[in-house]
């Protein structure tokens, strides 16, 4: 009766370009592609009006089946390496290649104008390339990427007439000195924002300062350490309209003529609300900054090891509206006791370690975590490396429901609860039972199969999980593979989880991005059998030692596995360590 | 022997094969095995009489890879735990204190009887870098085999042997394919053994450290670059650091030296008195002779009397290792060139230019 009496409407009688203007509305990835499965000329009007792609796995699909897909694309995120890349668990040569991507879209003419990396390897002479195909291109993002040099920048200088972004976040740079920055020709003003705080060598102070001068839509700019603080200074009265600041060297004389220029300079910067850099500095400046430090919302002190708890805290005192904060854990627990008491609005802490490699000195605890969840109610994103966690406090922390990344990192790797010798089982339990949004989790100290068992149970919408050193059988894995059935990636090292595990649902990895296991119980034989099964997911060995894949015996245990889904099949570009099963 | 010490000793002779698991207070129920050594100390420390207690047990019941009666293969003296004389255990145990004397967990160690061989040993090496002080000279730390103590019954604990630079011998008694990990940077199947570039300050390295591969999990970008910072931060002698230039003075007479560091001045008057104010103890004795006996606090005239008259005069050893004496050169080549300071008494100055002792007068 409700539905007879009910108007529908057809859309498909709308006209194509009214469902294209609807559908600019649909920004999200997942809605769009949702979109796209309706009906066949939904798919062909998302297809055509798709401007922005995102592909978490560059092998997942191929440049040409991307570009055939989505002829319209303008704006195109690619991510390479597996997550543990990041820590020297993938050997270089891996893969990960920009170059074939850019040139399928050149010779395809794609009016490519944003690209965003991470994880890939990209040559100088793809960024030329890029730099003179697509005469659009304004902003290229590079994130923990590697093999490219300075040259390739100049190129990119040189070409790219409306580039408004140059974003480098760090990545491996060969520096070949200074001119790149020079290369910006006289008529480039459109830079909006420009980061190379990770370029290690000396850069030409003055083409800085210009360009800086004639970029009058810049809002950011992070230096590197070879930029003194007198320019620092120069650069900021140039640009007092900048939003987000990461200093170079900022270490000056308290008593110099500079210094109280740059003192006034500072002042007159009042919309900067993101702060980063200070990789050299000197703990008596800092005091300049604090006019500005009442509107931060962004601060990261994370390569700061030249401040110390005292100067720390001060700073942090005068933060008020600090949403995200990133910080050395020399700040202790007091300091993040400060943290708690002052930053009232914080949603985001990631301390990191200072010496990383020193376990018995990191000089955070569970103490300072606790402090932090209870001071900060909005905190739903953590990361965070410590000496030591106890059961009783992860489960204090649980009482801050709004997590939505929890990052553990114990420095040793199987410590337990040094309170009560207990494997922490019970805290991260808590933590996923109470925070019902979790999406991330990174788990670290010693752990057994009842953690799997919690996690499996109520971490409905994990997305990712790192997993390091834990669990005692295959249940682990499985409790994990049965109960998360959002997860998308899933990293395991190190783990007592064998081919029982892997191969029990094999189906499951389908519906999932990818899988790393390294140092696991698998072996080649059930690696094989879950290639040989799946045809849709590549299957990737990496192996290093001198054995070749004949040698091997089925029954022994693979150093490193992934897999990773695909359309494509198995990539051409492979090394000689990785086999392709 | 401070008890650390003698705590880890005790756990080298555990060898290899006893997993287990933190048991800072004795408990053994986690020890699959029945051991009941405990690997790890909490940082309260409690584990160490346990330790002392079990180690009596721990050689009778260990569960060894090697042939039934054959020790383990000599370790090279590099590591410092084995010099005493029990060069045939493995430290597997190592104590870690850590600068407060508080014992930082260490690791687990094991190795089981694996019937796939030695190839699926895995586990994790981890030290801290106070061990390591002793072995100063070799760069390479011998890996110690350690693992989890939780892999009942599953053939193969994971014991990643991380060797930093040449081969480091293998620490888990093997048989053939020992010599495989002892030399193989890179991993055979099943073994870990990656050469780490993380970034642990391969360059300055104060001590090689063993570690597990890739853990923590800092992004190698970043702990490259905080290894660079902190080394520019830190205080070197004389060497130029854009943060600080740090110098050490000496004192004739003074029982200990005293750092300076030079950015925080900008003249040499600054540094002058800087240093009058550091040394005034010393000379408060001096001129105690002088002065009126009793009299605590020494005029600022009357020291930089001290040191600007005949009694002192302040020299620096420069970069090719000549003492110059100060005052000469602008103030920012001084800093540059200066690695070290002394205040000298006049009387000894005699060995300089001649002028230079009559300068120092005639500044009095």
């Amino acid at each position: 009766m409700l539905w007879g009496s009910r108007k529908t409407i057809n859309m498909n009688y709308f006209p194509d370009e009214v469902l294209e203007h609807v559908f600019d509305f649909i920004t999200s990835h997942k809605d769009r592609n949702s979109v796209s499965l309706v009906c066949k000329s939904w798919y062909k009007i998302e297809k055509y009006s798709r401007q922005r792609v995102f592909l978490g796995n560059c092998y997942a699909i191929c440049p040409e089946r991307l570009i055939a897909r989505f002829p319209e694309l303008k704006s195109l995120t690619l991510k390479g390496k597996p997550h543990f890349a990041d820590f020297n668990l993938v050997p270089d040569d891996w893969g990960g290649f920009l170059y074939p991507w850019i040139k399928a879209m050149a010779k395809s003419r794609i009016g490519l104008e944003e690209l965003k990396l991470k994880r890939m390897v990209v040559s100088d002479e793809s960024l030329e390339l890029l730099s003179k195909s697509f005469p659009n291109f304004k902003s290229l993002v590079l994130v923990s990427c590697e093999g490219f040099t300075t040259d390739g920048l100049a190129a990119i200088a040189s070409n790219c007439r409306f580039l408004r972004e140059l974003d480098l976040q760090e990545n491996e740079v060969e520096d070949h000195r200074g001119h790149w920055l020079s290369c910006f020709p006289e008529s480039c003003t459109s830079l909006v924002s420009l980061n190379f705080a990770c370029l290690k060598g000396e850069i030409n102070l003055a083409s800085l300062e210009r360009l800086v001068a004639r970029s009058t839509n810049l809002k950011s700019l992070r230096l590197n350490r070879a930029v003194p603080f007198d320019t620092l200074q120069r650069l900021l009265i140039r640009a007092p309209q900048l939003v987000d600041l990461g200093t170079g060297s900022y270490v000056h004389d308290p008593s110099s003529e500079a210094y109280n220029k740059f003192k006034a300079a500072i002042q007159s910067c009042n919309s900067i609300r993101s702060l980063s850099g200070f990789l050299e500095v000197a703990p008596r400046c800092m005091s300049a900054i604090y006019p500005i430090c009442e509107n931060l919302t962004f601060l990261n002190l994370s390569y700061a090891a030249g401040l110390q708890s005292n100067e720390l805290t001060k700073l942090i005192q005068h933060c008020r509206k600090l949403q995200r904060l990133w910080i050395l854990d020399c700040i202790g627990d007091k300091g993040l006791g400060v943290v708690a008491s002052t930053c009232k609005e914080l949603q985001e802490l990631r301390v990191f370690p200072s010496n990383p490699f020193d376990a018995g000195n990191a000089a955070v605890t569970e103490e300072g975590l606790i402090l932090v969840s209870e001071g900060c109610p909005k905190l739903n994103s953590l990361l965070y490396f410590c000496q030591q966690m106890t059961n009783a406090a992860l489960i204090t922390v649980a009482n801050c429901t709004n997590f939505i990344r929890f990052r553990l990192c114990i420095l040793d790797p199987i410590k337990p609860d040094p309170v009560t010798n207990q494997p922490l089982d019970e805290g991260f339990g808590a933590i996923v039972r109470s925070c019902k949004g979790l999406k991330r989790l990174s788990l670290s100290g010693l752990l057994t199969d009842q953690v799997f068992y919690y996690i499996g149970m109520y971490a409905k919408k994990h997305e990712m999980l790192s997993i390091a050193f834990a669990g005692d059988s295959d249940k682990g894995m499985l409790y994990v593979l049965n109960g998360c059935k959002k997860l998308r990636k899933l990293e395991i090292r190190d783990c007592p989880f064998g081919d029982a595990a892997l191969l029990e649902d094999m189906g499951e990895y389908e519906t999932m991005r990818s899988l790393w296991m390294s140092t696991c119980d698998v072996t080649l034989g059930a690696c094989k059998m879950l290639a040989k099964k799946m045809p849709n997911l590549n299957v990737e060995i990496i192996n290093e030692s001198e054995q070749t894949e004949s040698n091997l015996d089925d029954s022994q245990k693979v150093d490193k596995m992934y897999l990773y889904r695909t359309l494509v099949g198995h990539r051409e570009d492979a090394p000689e360590f990785v086999w392709l099963l | 022997m401070s008890p650390p010490l003698l705590g880890v000793e005790e756990e080298v002779q555990s060898n290899v094969s006893s997993p287990s698991v933190d048991c800072g207070l004795g408990l053994k129920e986690r020890n699959y095995l029945g051991l009941s050594d405990c690997s790890s100390v909490d940082s309260s420390g409690v584990c160490l009489p346990d330790n002392n207690k079990n180690n009596l047990n721990l050689k009778a019941t260990e569960l060894r890879l090697g042939l039934p009666g054959s020790q383990s293969p000599d370790r090279e003296t590099e590591l410092c735990l084995l010099n005493s004389g029990k060069l045939d255990e493995k430290p597997l145990f190592p104590l870690l204190p850590s600068k407060d004397g508080i014992c930082s967990s260490s690791q687990k160690n094991v190795v089981t009887g694996n019937k796939r061989g030695f190839s699926e040993v895995k586990g994790y090496v981890y030290k801290e870098k106070n061990w390591m002080f002793h072995e100063a000279g070799s760069d390479s730390e011998s890996p110690q085999s350690v693992g989890h103590g939780k892999y009942p019954g599953i053939s193969g604990v994971n014991v990643i042997l991380s060797a930093m630079s040449h081969g480091a011998q293998a620490s888990v008694t093997k048989d053939e394919p020992a010599n495989v990990l002892q030399k193989q940077p890179h991993a055979t199947s099943g073994i870990n053994l990656k050469q780490t570039d993380i970034s642990n300050n391969k360059s300055s390295a104060p001590a090689a450290k063993a570690q597990v591969v890739g853990w923590p999990p800092v992004r190698s970008f970043r702990a490259k670059t905080l290894a660079n910072s902190s080394k520019n931060n830190d205080e070197v002698d004389g060497k130029p650091g854009p943060a600080s230039l740090f110098v050490k003075v000496s004192m004739d007479g003074a029982p200990y030296l005293r750092k300076v560091d030079l950015r925080t001045y900008s003249t040499y008057r600054e540094l002058s008195a800087a240093l009058e104010k550091m040394f005034s103890c010393f000379t408060l004795g001096q001129c105690g002779s002088h002065a009126a006996a009793g009299k605590e606090i020494l005029s600022q005239s009357k020291l930089k009397d001290l040191l600007h008259g005949s009694e002192y005069v302040l020299i620096y050893k420069d970069k090719d290792g000549d003492w110059m004496l100060v005052g000469d050169v602008p103030w920012e080549m001084f800093i540059e060139t200066c690695k070290r300071l002394k205040i000298m008494k006049s009387s000894d100055a005699i060995g300089l230019a001649p002028r230079a002792v009559e300068k120092s007068k005639a500044t009095n």
